[in-house]
């Protein structure tokens, strides 16, 4: 497996204390954020990596960082390097299509935007002939690219934010929820050209989604993140199957199923703790059935398990065993 | 007697007469809800399954208007109730739970003044039997310490600590009927779980009745009893939950299901319907999906379709009605 993009020991740390003036009157001290934790992944190329997690854990951010409109605080992301040498080139795609496209700019002129600006084109002739091909890629028809983006639905309008992605030719896209504003029947359309996209343009993503069965869908590896951490990080279908993390575990069985709706469970207690005062030791012990005095203390490693999942959790190590160490020796 | 339902809906359709024609935001919509029971309303966004809601609690913004049909609320119709009436009927005969539990709850009143507010105007009590009234409600939907809690204010509580003060606040009066719309969405999946299974309890502890308003077909499969399937304004299928989305009968509803990603297995490529819902101002003639219908015939285009029974449930659509020809 070739990475296309690997992350190291990646921290984002943001700065939320209090005005300077309410520090000063009111004794407030500094308050960091620890949004990004120190995670590691890499994403294979062609393929297709998840993030997973509840509001707040922090796979908004990863993206941001992936693509640079966050600077990390600690650690390094490295792209594999293209086929001309450069390194491989990305472009994100964003949650919401009301709010990510220009509403003053015509369909074409948000299309041809990178590449103006990016000077891929030399004539207008040129940038013209590409916006109708890229338009026509993802389903659209030439012609609109001469209205606005307020006469398209919400679906088409994230057409045109992936027409806009593409536009540069990017080998990697950071899809941040790119359909979690969408109604299901138009949902399926948008996952269906992006997985056929995928195929005919030799696309890799990082997928930020809370949606398990959009993730399962879309995926060949998920790494699930709570806290600013990845507990766990698996094949798609070994996590679907044989969940390790006790809050994988919980998150699948609380997602509600439509084929086979559990309905006399017990729905597991608590919610997620505030970000800015993250519980010690593994962040997911006062919710965690299994915690134990060791949870409350200590961070977990991150172990590699012999089928290639990663986890970290103590409870796992110790039931592994000698097989998990094995493994990674 | 118990075959009175709690809430019947009969041929409502709901108009907004507007300069450029009327239009209409809901056209024949029949519904019952039975007592202990949660009726799940599905749509996509636009098919006017929150109109159904505020329609209902008789919360249509001007110009919207009934047009035709009626509401009954156990036996008695509201729907031509006057504003001051309807106020008496909401909260205490009606409950409501809304999207964003943030924006339903006043943000400078302690939670336990909200609720000792709206205890004391529907039921006669004092300060103090309201009091420990709230202090039930709070013990009920599960908040932990509530003694503690009920001085707190609305920021002082988590997204879905938030939304159970809400279904406190909606239970207040002890209603009849609550309408609950999207009462999930805006939670994470852990604390959705937690939400769905105490109005799963409380609807069988306390018999009151659901209208349950979402988009989300996996609520609707953990939650409701019957789900009544909307598309532009109209009723396309209603049945037993468990019917409905595993064996549907009609081809939106089949559509709908086969493009959600299943969880127990992996699809190549997921159904999809093409095109998207028409708007309010250009539904077609007949029955209202059969531009994007692959079964449609030409009485499809021709003749609006009737909610008819068919085995354990109804449905809108010629195909199971004698043909398309």
């Amino acid at each position: 497996m070739i990475a296309a993009l690997k992350v190291h020991k990646l921290t984002r740390v943001f700065d939320v204390s209090a005005p300077w003036l309410n520090r000063v009157i009111e004794r407030k001290p500094r308050q960091y954020l620890q949004a990004v934790d120190d995670i590691s992944f890499e994403v294979p190329a062609g393929g297709c990596l998840s993030l997973v997690g509840e509001s707040g854990c922090g796979k908004s951010t990863v993206a941001r960082l992936v693509t640079g409109l966050y600077a990390p605080s600690r650690g390094q992301i490295a792209f594999a390097d293209d086929i001309d040498g450069a390194p491989l080139s990305a472009q994100m795609i964003f949650q919401d299509p009301y709010a990510s496209l220009n509403p003053r700019w015509r369909v074409r002129d948000v299309i041809a935007e990178p590449l103006r600006e990016m000077r891929l084109r030399e004539t207008e002739a040129e940038i013209r002939a590409r916006v109708d091909e890229l338009l026509l890629t993802v389903g659209l028809s030439p012609g609109d690219g001469a209205k606005f983006p307020h006469e398209f639905s919400g679906g088409q309008r994230q057409r045109i934010s992936i027409a806009r992605a593409l536009a540069t030719e990017p080998r990697f896209l950071v899809c941040d929820e790119p359909t979690s504003a969408l109604d299901v029947s138009v949902q399926a359309q948008i996952l269906n050209l992006m997985r056929r996209l995928q195929d005919e343009l030799g696309l890799t993503y990082l997928f930020i989604s809370h949606d398990l069965s959009v993730v399962r869908h879309m995926s060949d590896r998920i790494a699930v993140m709570y806290l600013g951490r990845i507990l766990e990080e698996a094949e798609t279908e070994i996590l679907f199957e044989t969940p390790r993390h006790p809050y994988t575990r919980l998150l699948l069985e609380t997602i509600p199923n439509i084929e086979n709706p559990r309905r006399a469970r017990e729905a597991a207690e608590g919610e997620v703790p505030s970000p800015l005062n993250p519980p010690t030791g593994c962040t997911f012990h006062p919710r965690c059935p299994l915690a134990d005095s060791r949870c409350r203390i200590e961070r977990p490693k991150m172990l590699m398990l012999a089928d290639g999942t990663r986890v970290a959790c103590h409870r796992v190590a110790e039931a592994e065993g000698n097989s998990g160490r094995e493994a990674r020796a | 007697m118990p075959d009175i339902p709690v809430l019947e809906v009969r041929d409502l359709r709901v108009e907004f007469p507007g300069r450029y024609g009327t239009l209409t935001a809901l056209d024949g919509v029949s519904l019952h809800i039975q007592a202990g029971e949660i009726l799940g309303v599905v749509g996509e966004s636009g098919a006017g399954k929150s109109m159904t809601g505020l329609a209902v609690q008789g919360l249509l913004e001007p110009p919207g208007r009934i047009a035709e049909g009626e509401i009954w609320l156990s036996g008695r119709r509201i729907d031509q109730l006057s504003n001051r009436q309807m106020e008496k009927v909401r909260g205490r005969e009606i409950g409501a739970i809304f999207q964003d539990p943030l924006t339903s709850l006043n943000p400078l009143f302690s939670v336990g003044s909200q609720l000792t507010e709206t205890i004391r105007l529907h039921l006669d009590m004092n300060r103090k039997e309201a009091r420990a009234h709230a202090m039930d409600l709070l013990r009920q939907v599960g908040i932990p310490a509530p003694e503690d809690r009920i001085d707190h204010y609305p920021h002082q509580f988590s997204g879905g600590m938030r939304q159970r003060v809400v279904i406190a606040l909606a239970l207040a009066a002890h209603p009849k009927l609550i309408v609950a719309d999207e009462p999930t969405t805006a939670l994470d999946v852990s604390v959705q779980a937690q939400i769905i299974a105490l109005l799963r309890r409380l609807c069988d502890d306390l018999g009151t009745a659901v209208m349950l308003v979402t988009h989300d077909m996996g609520v609707i499969a953990e939650t409701a009893d019957r789900v009544a399937v909307m598309y532009a304004g109209r009723l396309t299928e209603v049945g037993p939950a468990r019917d409905v989305l595993r064996r549907p009968s009609h081809p939106y509803t089949r559509g709908l299901m086969g493009s959600i990603p299943a969880l127990g297995r992996r699809v190549e490529v997921l159904t999809q319907i093409d095109g998207s819902m028409p708007r309010l101002d250009a539904i077609p003639s007949g029955c209202a999906f059969n531009p994007r219908c692959q079964d449609a015939g030409p009485r499809c285009r021709r003749e609006r379709p009737d909610l008819i029974e068919t085995g354990s449930g109804a449905s809108a659509c010629w195909l199971v009605q004698g043909g398309v020809e």
